[in-house]
């Protein structure tokens, strides 16, 4: 039969296969289709429908003999951040074009665990370094989403592919990595639900790293209720990874109770920011109130170093970067200019391999750890990180969740900000201290700006309780009733 | 104690050394990875994903090696840090794959230390240890295997190795050298590392500067990579002479980096102060701090050796051996384990008499290691009991030792074979005294008119006649009879 995998969830899908109404190999033929269609988009790096069919066919072995994986038969797609085994894995660089790694980082090992069906690796910004996936060397994506004007927009980043390919509809979920906002922000920008567990819930084992006290992997789908099935299937401890946290991973699909009264949620006075777009502000508002009346108890609360937290970010995330980005020498895999000695390679191979946004920031975190420099900046910003993880201690001590915008505005034009790296870097304000204090938070579809675009709320948890952020996020998507789709300009 | 002072053209200058020693943890697998760290491997044979630095790879700390460091830091007398950090030491090289060494910068496993060093007129001195710490050993670039390229080879690329770094504490190449040696004798007696320097197991950096007598520091020059005690000691008295003969002729040292070139016997700069590497250290943020249970710490202090102090003062207190013997037993670990089995249940005294004497002797002679040599700790042991029973005597014991160095036999057996038993039989011993006597009628009277030095002749010419084998007591003691007439 002909699956209309544009319609579907991860939750409805599971469903259908279990009960027979498909097989996987019929859903995963339906989205290798839309996939083929949505190549306007250019989301993806590198599509693998033969990989694809063959899980498939495997999952459909595995639901016949009723062994199915809570993610059984479920196609999706993998930000090319993650390393996966005999498929070229290129962090959108050119430095790394056409390596092929031959391990699997330990997410995707565990999805594929799991049963789901790999469609193949979507863009991505260069080394997740980006907030709207017009750095990757393999060409900008271009967010399913249309304002009336017909403008190409951005699909935010850096997960803007993975964001790009779950909105366009054909996967039913993709993994992403958040730095700074690079799950959160593009879910927003493209109408679709993205969690950033708490740092240490999901593996950095076989994730290129960008900023490793920062990077988070975590899944984005069309609902609160996939991500939360979707998560648990990423979520583990891992021996490879000695940041990651031995704790048991809870069934977050059975903490969306619908239910959150009693539950007190905070609204931060500090995010309240200059500039911001009234429909944000509106938004914002209208979500205390659908909070309110589902029998929330709304606290206002202040996060006094708010402000601090993105000068901090541009500090540690590049400082990082530049010591993590090192190993892309040309010496053992991945892009080699020839030079005439070693530094002349160096410098040939990296100054060709990165683009202008990844060696801006390999300079700035360069600069930041130079000796006599490195007090004032790195050491500063990582007492600002301190304070921001105390202002969050406070507020859990009076609220449960924190209830904010995810972004301050609706995705904006291709090529609008990328001149301009401070505007650019001015999207994850409401994102990055999120990151910097290690907490899960996730973005919900709330509703439509002006100009008929997405724009999503954030809620934010304590440490290791997304299950709260599944529980509030499953009444405000409930009482938001986002159900809006793009129109699909690509396919015509 | 001597003076440590060189002598310059206008006036006595002191030099002050201090060492940063690497030395390589024994270990099975490498500090943040499983693989293998034997030496002489077939290039990039023992290489992990991790060590290659492979994107997305992570560090995982190794348990033995954080072991043996706490174990060599308690072995030093040192200060455990419960808590410790590991950071990255960011610099660009072929053989350093990810960019930077995983070191320890700020907060190192282990903090102030010291041990002692014991010089050659026979007294000794404390150096003070400044800190160790844990860090990654870096690949090995090999520039002679083809003509315009380089190759790297990563075995080496993540061992660990612990960095020992003193105080400026030694005043002489002397004691320099005496440092590196004992701090080699008490890595091996721990088992922390097996100091083997010709395979690079160990490696010093070594930093001398001079001044005068009592003035303030000097500007200081580091040599780096220098692998045997030898060349220790040639490189401090080379490089402290260069800075000696630089000042009095009106010049500066620089601060820099230099090399020792051992064919020529001098130290070559390096790169200035100003070519130094920003190595931008900052916390590794894929490692926790490395954080130590009292209760850890604890089971390695119980687990822990005798170390050569406190054997050599067991010897010299318990078993009432010299200083100086004692000295000698231990300062290797083998040659200490060794005559603790010949002393067992024997003469303390007299094991080491044998040991430090004609076993050493022949030893060296030899060449060979002690594990190879064929008279081994219990074969030396027979010999010994030989000799404390009356059946050899020590003259004789030495010609049977003799044997034994050539063919490895037991002692009994070569006594047996010989027929070397000491005689003990009075009436054996009297008829061979008779003879001589009567051979020597002139030498008996000298001696019976006062001449008591004739003694040791009468001994000497009775032995040759019963070819070695009489007991010395029994002959003594009838000899003393008979010259006196009875």
């Amino acid at each position: 039969m002909k699956v209309e995998i544009e319609k579907l969830t991860i939750a409805s899908a599971r469903a259908g296969l279990r009960a027979r109404e498909f097989s996987a190999t019929e859903l995963t033929e339906a989205a290798i289709a839309v996939m083929e269609a949505a190549r306007p988009l250019n989301a993806m790096i590198t599509e693998t429908p033969e990989r694809a069919r063959a899980m498939a066919a495997e999952s459909d072995r595995r639901l016949t003999r009723g062994e199915a994986g809570p993610l059984e038969g479920i196609p999706i797609a993998i930000k090319d951040l993650f390393c996966t085994d005999g498929v070229q894995t290129t962090a959108g660089s050119r430095i790394l074009k056409g390596f092929i790694p031959p391990y699997e980082s330990t997410v995707s090992a565990n999805l594929w665990r799991a049963g789901a069906v790999m469609l193949g690796k979507a863009n991505l910004d260069e080394f997740a370094m980006g907030s709207s996936n017009e750095t990757s060397h393999f060409g900008r994506v271009e967010n399913p989403w249309r304002r009336a004007d017909g403008k190409p927009l951005v699909p935010g980043g850096s997960s803007g592919g993975s964001a790009a390919a779950v909105a366009a509809g054909f996967c039913l979920g993709a993994t992403g990595t958040d730095t700074g906002g690079s799950i959160r922000q593009p879910a927003s920008f493209t109408g679709i639900v993205g969690i950033k567990p708490t740092y240490g819930r999901c593996s950095r084992w076989g994730i290129v790293a960008f900023a490793s006290s920062l990077d988070q992997a975590g899944p984005m789908t069309r609902t609160v209720r996939d991500a939360a099935i979707m998560l648990g299937a990423m979520a583990s401890v891992d021996e490879k990874d000695s940041t990651s946290v031995d704790r048991p991973v809870p069934d977050y699909e059975a903490a969306m109770t619908g239910d959150v009264r009693g539950l007190r949620i905070g609204i931060p006075k500090e995010y309240r920011v200059d500039g911001m777009p009234a429909e944000i502000e509106a938004l914002w508002r209208q979500g205390i109130d659908w909070l309110r009346s589902a029998g929330a108890e709304i606290v206002d609360v202040s996060l006094p170093h708010t402000g601090y937290a993105l000068p901090a970010y541009y500090i540690v995330a590049p400082a990082e970067a530049s010591s993590n980005l090192a190993r892309y020498d040309g010496v053992r895999f991945g892009l080699r200019v020839p030079g005439n000695s070693l530094p002349d390679m160096y410098a040939k191979t990296r100054g060709e391999g990165f683009g202008a946004e990844v060696r801006r920031r390999i300079l700035i975190g360069t600069y930041v750890l130079s000796a006599g420099y490195y007090d004032a900046y790195y050491v500063k910003a990582q007492q600002v990180r301190t304070l921001i993880l105390r202002d969050f201690e406070r507020a859990w001590e009076r609220v449960d969740a924190i209830l904010t915008p995810t972004a301050p505005s609706a995705a904006f034009g291709i090529g609008e900000k990328s001149d301009d790296p401070i505007s650019m870097y001015l999207n994850d304000v409401f994102t990055v201290p999120v990151n910097l204090a290690g907490l899960p938070g996730i973005s919900v579809p709330a509703g439509l700006s002006r100009e008929g675009l997405p724009l999503g709320l954030q809620l934010i948890g304590r440490a290791f309780d997304e299950e709260t952020l599944f529980r509030v996020g499953g009444v405000l998507e409930e009482a938001a009733g986002f159900s809006a789709r793009p129109q699909t300009w690509w396919k015509g | 104690m001597t003076s440590n002072l060189m002598r310059g053209e206008t006036g006595e200058w002191e030099v002050v050394i201090g060492m940063e020693v690497h030395a390589q943890v024994t270990s099975r697998s490498k500090l943040f990875s499983g693989a293998a760290t034997d030496f002489g491997a077939e290039p990039n044979s023992q290489v992990s994903l991790v060590d290659a630095a492979f994107p997305g790879m992570l560090p995982v700390i190794n348990r033995e090696c954080v072991r043996q460091a706490v174990k060599t830091g308690l072995g030093l007398k040192a200060q455990i840090n419960r808590r410790s950090v590991f950071d990255r030491k960011n610099y660009f090289y072929a053989d350093l794959p990810a960019g930077y060494q995983i070191s320890q910068y700020l907060q190192p496993i282990v903090g102030h230390g010291k041990l002692t060093i014991d010089l050659p007129d026979g007294s000794s001195r404390e150096i003070g240890i400044t800190r160790l710490h844990l860090e990654q050993d870096a690949g090995k670039s090999l520039h002679d295997q083809h003509p315009s390229a380089t190759f790297v080879d990563l075995n080496r690329a993540g061992v660990a190795l612990m960095e020992i770094v003193s105080e400026p504490d030694m005043r002489s190449a002397e004691e320099a050298a005496a440092y590196l040696s004992k701090l080699r004798t008490i890595l091996r007696y721990l088992g922390t590392c097996d100091g083997n320097m010709e395979e690079g197991s160990m490696r010093a950096d070594v930093n001398v500067s001079v001044r005068r007598p009592g003035e303030k520091l000097g500007t200081r020059c580091e040599i780096k990579n220098v692998n045997s005690v030898r060349f220790v000691r040639q490189a401090i008295e080379y490089e402290a002479r260069r800075q000696i003969d630089l000042i009095e002729g009106g010049g500066k040292v620089e601060q820099e980096t230099r090399l020792f070139d051992t064919g020529r016997g001098v130290t070559r700069s390096m790169r200035s102060k100003e070519e130094a590497h920003d190595y931008r250290y900052f916390p590794d943020p894929d490692l926790l701090p490395l954080e130590l249970s009292e209760n850890f710490i604890e089971e390695i202090r119980r687990e822990l050796p005798e170390l050569p102090d406190e054997k050599k003062s067991r010897l010299v207190n318990e078993l009432g051996l010299s200083a100086y013997d004692a000295g000698v037993l231990v300062a290797d670990k083998e040659s200490a384990d060794f005559y603790e089995v010949v002393a067992r249940g024997r003469d303390a005294k007299l094991a080491a008499n044998w040991v430090t004497g004609d076993f050493f002797g022949a030893l060296n002679r030899s060449g060979k290691g002690i594990a190879e040599f064929p008279v081994t700790a219990a074969k030396l042991g027979g010999l010994l009991d030989l000799i404390a029973n009356g059946t050899v005597s020590n003259r004789l014991a030495k010609d049977i030792f003799e044997i034994m160095v050539e063919t490895g036999k037991e002692a009994a057996a070569v006594v047996e074979e010989k027929g070397l038993k000491q005689v003990t039989d009075t009436g054996a011993i009297s008829a061979a005294i008779d003879q001589v006597l009567a051979a020597n009628a002139d030498k008996v009277n000298e001696y019976r008119s006062g001449k008591d030095k004739l003694f040791g002749f009468f001994v000497g010419q009775v032995m040759r006649a019963m070819g070695g084998k009489a007991n010395p007591a029994a002959l003594n003691e009838l000899l003393k009879k008979m010259l006196a007439g009875n």
